[in-house]
């Protein structure tokens, strides 16, 4: 009786978004009259983070502080069409059409500068921290919020825009089925270092090494939580979860949480996750989709791992005592 | 069994309100007093969302019969930024990316609190132990164990300054 280590991997390709409808998004953009740029959006963030994304993304276009974004997600019955949070897509199709819709503003924002400054908008420039300025000439410049005010009493003028993106449908080849089914893919390889109990049957996952190619990461830090949330609920896919019962009658199956196993804070792996960062030429500022491909490697890499560990091949979830000590049993069997 | 008026310190105020027999404390925290922090996740106290503090003891909320706490002290998330301002705990969740969705967030760091008003100083384990009764489905659970670390540290470190 012993306790077996092994390593596995797996890798994954995922696409970001769908073809179905060109799979459009929508934003626009309108300054306050103090400053302060307001991103409607239908996409809801629950928790992925897109409100992060999507102010990052105005941020950075229209050259002003993230201070200066404000996102506004309340209303999927009033606010500009989205398709909705799926298929891996928000980062890209919301971040192109927030990209799209700040460029236009930053437009209406530089001609109304241009005309403040008495200068032409296009030596104009912005600083990041939230002037607008003549380039060559530092001290020619007006702060953000003087110009929103400038625009809405003196100048009449909306600093707005408006964004789409829209994937161009693809239909299939009759002859092949050949057809564009998404707009970019990202990649991820994910080790597993195991520890079977040969005795017990109890697989313990020690160790995951995640490799992620999604384009330009936005938001490391927030890419990472996507990996390794991810990643938990690839082990607890793989070690635990079910909502089958374990015997034949499905009065044994989970009906609460107390039935329906998922690891604890006690039974997390240590992670080691990286970034390979190689921009997609359609995405916003590189970016592709992370969110769902993260549960996906870490499941078969855990299945290698546990052949690696004690030879026994497992090809249904989840890989509980049981079922690993079936297969033990069939080993000394042959 | 008629309803009756129960009062109840929460977050160091009195409040009184119509209270139904049987009814728990956290429907009373969320439909009477209007502090929706406590989450209503799975109602039979296994997801610990719902945790707030009865005199400094964290207890889900969802089991708790509110005529059976009348005039103790309750604590939940709403009284832990005082005066609108972060404390420790709150802040370490923040800057150890330790929240996703945040519907296990109210119940991580009332029990956080908890553990670290008993015992400043905590080892990994304790802090695992502590939120072993509350799940996350984002997170994995190692920012959270990170974050109520460092937020013992800064505490500590403000204590010895």
């Amino acid at each position: 009786m012993a306790k077996l280590r092994g390593r596995g991997y797996a890798s994954v390709n995922y696409p970001t978004g769908m073809n179905l409808g060109g799979d459009p998004s929508q934003a626009l953009i309108h300054a306050t009259t103090t400053g302060t740029f307001v991103i409607s959006l239908s996409s809801v963030d629950l928790g992925q983070g897109i409100k992060t994304i999507a102010a990052q993304c105005a941020a950075e276009t229209l050259g002003l502080p993230i201070e200066n974004v404000l996102v506004d997600t309340a209303d999927t019955d009033t606010g500009p069409h989205c398709m909705g949070t799926f298929a891996s897509r928000g980062t890209h199709r919301v971040g192109n059409a927030v990209i799209m819709a700040a460029a236009e503003a930053r437009g209406v924002m530089l001609e109304v500068a241009a005309e403040e400054l008495e200068v032409d908008a296009a030596d104009l420039e912005t600083d990041g921290t939230g002037f607008i300025r003549l380039k060559g000439a530092q001290e020619k410049a007006i702060h953000i919020t003087d110009l929103a005010l400038a625009a809405h009493f003196k100048h009449g003028r909306t600093i707005s825009g408006r964004g789409i993106y829209l994937k161009e449908p693809s239909a299939p080849v009759p002859e092949t089925g050949e057809m564009d089914p998404d707009s970019c893919q990202a990649h991820a390889c994910t080790a597993a270092v195991v520890e079977v109990d040969d005795e017990t049957g109890v697989v313990e996952v020690l160790e995951l090494y995640n490799a992620y190619e999604i384009g330009r990461a936005l938001n490391p830090a927030m890419a990472t939580q996507q990996v390794e949330g991810g990643a938990w609920m690839g082990v607890s896919h793989a070690l635990f979860e079910t909502t089958e019962p374990y015997y034949p009658s499905r009065d044994h199956g989970p009906h609460d949480f107390a039935g329906y196993l998922m690891p604890g804070p006690a039974d997390i792996p240590v992670q080691h996750s990286l970034f390979l960062e190689r921009p997609a030429g359609n995405g916003p500022y590189g970016a592709k989709g992370i969110g769902e491909m993260t549960a996906n490697a870490p499941i078969p890499a855990i299945a290698n791992a546990i052949f690696d560990a004690c030879g026994v091949r497992l090809e249904s979830m989840p890989f509980t005592p049981e079922r690993v000590l079936r297969g033990l049993d069939a080993l000394r069997d042959t | 069994m008629p309803s009756q008026i129960v009062s109840l310190v929460v977050n160091g105020e009195r409040r009184e309100f119509i209270a139904a027999p049987g009814v728990t404390l956290l429907a009373s925290l969320r439909e009477s007093l209007g502090l929706t922090a406590a989450k209503r996740g799975c109602a039979q106290g296994a997801c610990g969302t719902c945790t707030v503090l009865v005199d400094g003891r964290p207890e889900v909320a969802c089991l708790v019969a509110v005529e059976t706490v009348a005039g103790r002290s309750v604590r939940t998330l709403e009284g832990v930024a005082a005066g609108g301002e972060l404390d420790e705990v709150q802040n370490a969740f923040v800057d150890c990316f330790a929240t996703q969705c945040g519907f296990c967030t109210a119940g991580m760091i009332m029990v956080a609190e908890a553990l670290l008003d008993r015992d400043p100083d905590p080892s990994e384990a304790d802090v695992v132990e502590a939120i072993s009764g509350n799940v996350c489905r984002c997170t994995g659970y190692r920012p959270i164990v990170i974050a109520i670390l460092e937020a013992a540290r800064r505490r500590r470190g403000a204590v010895s300054r």
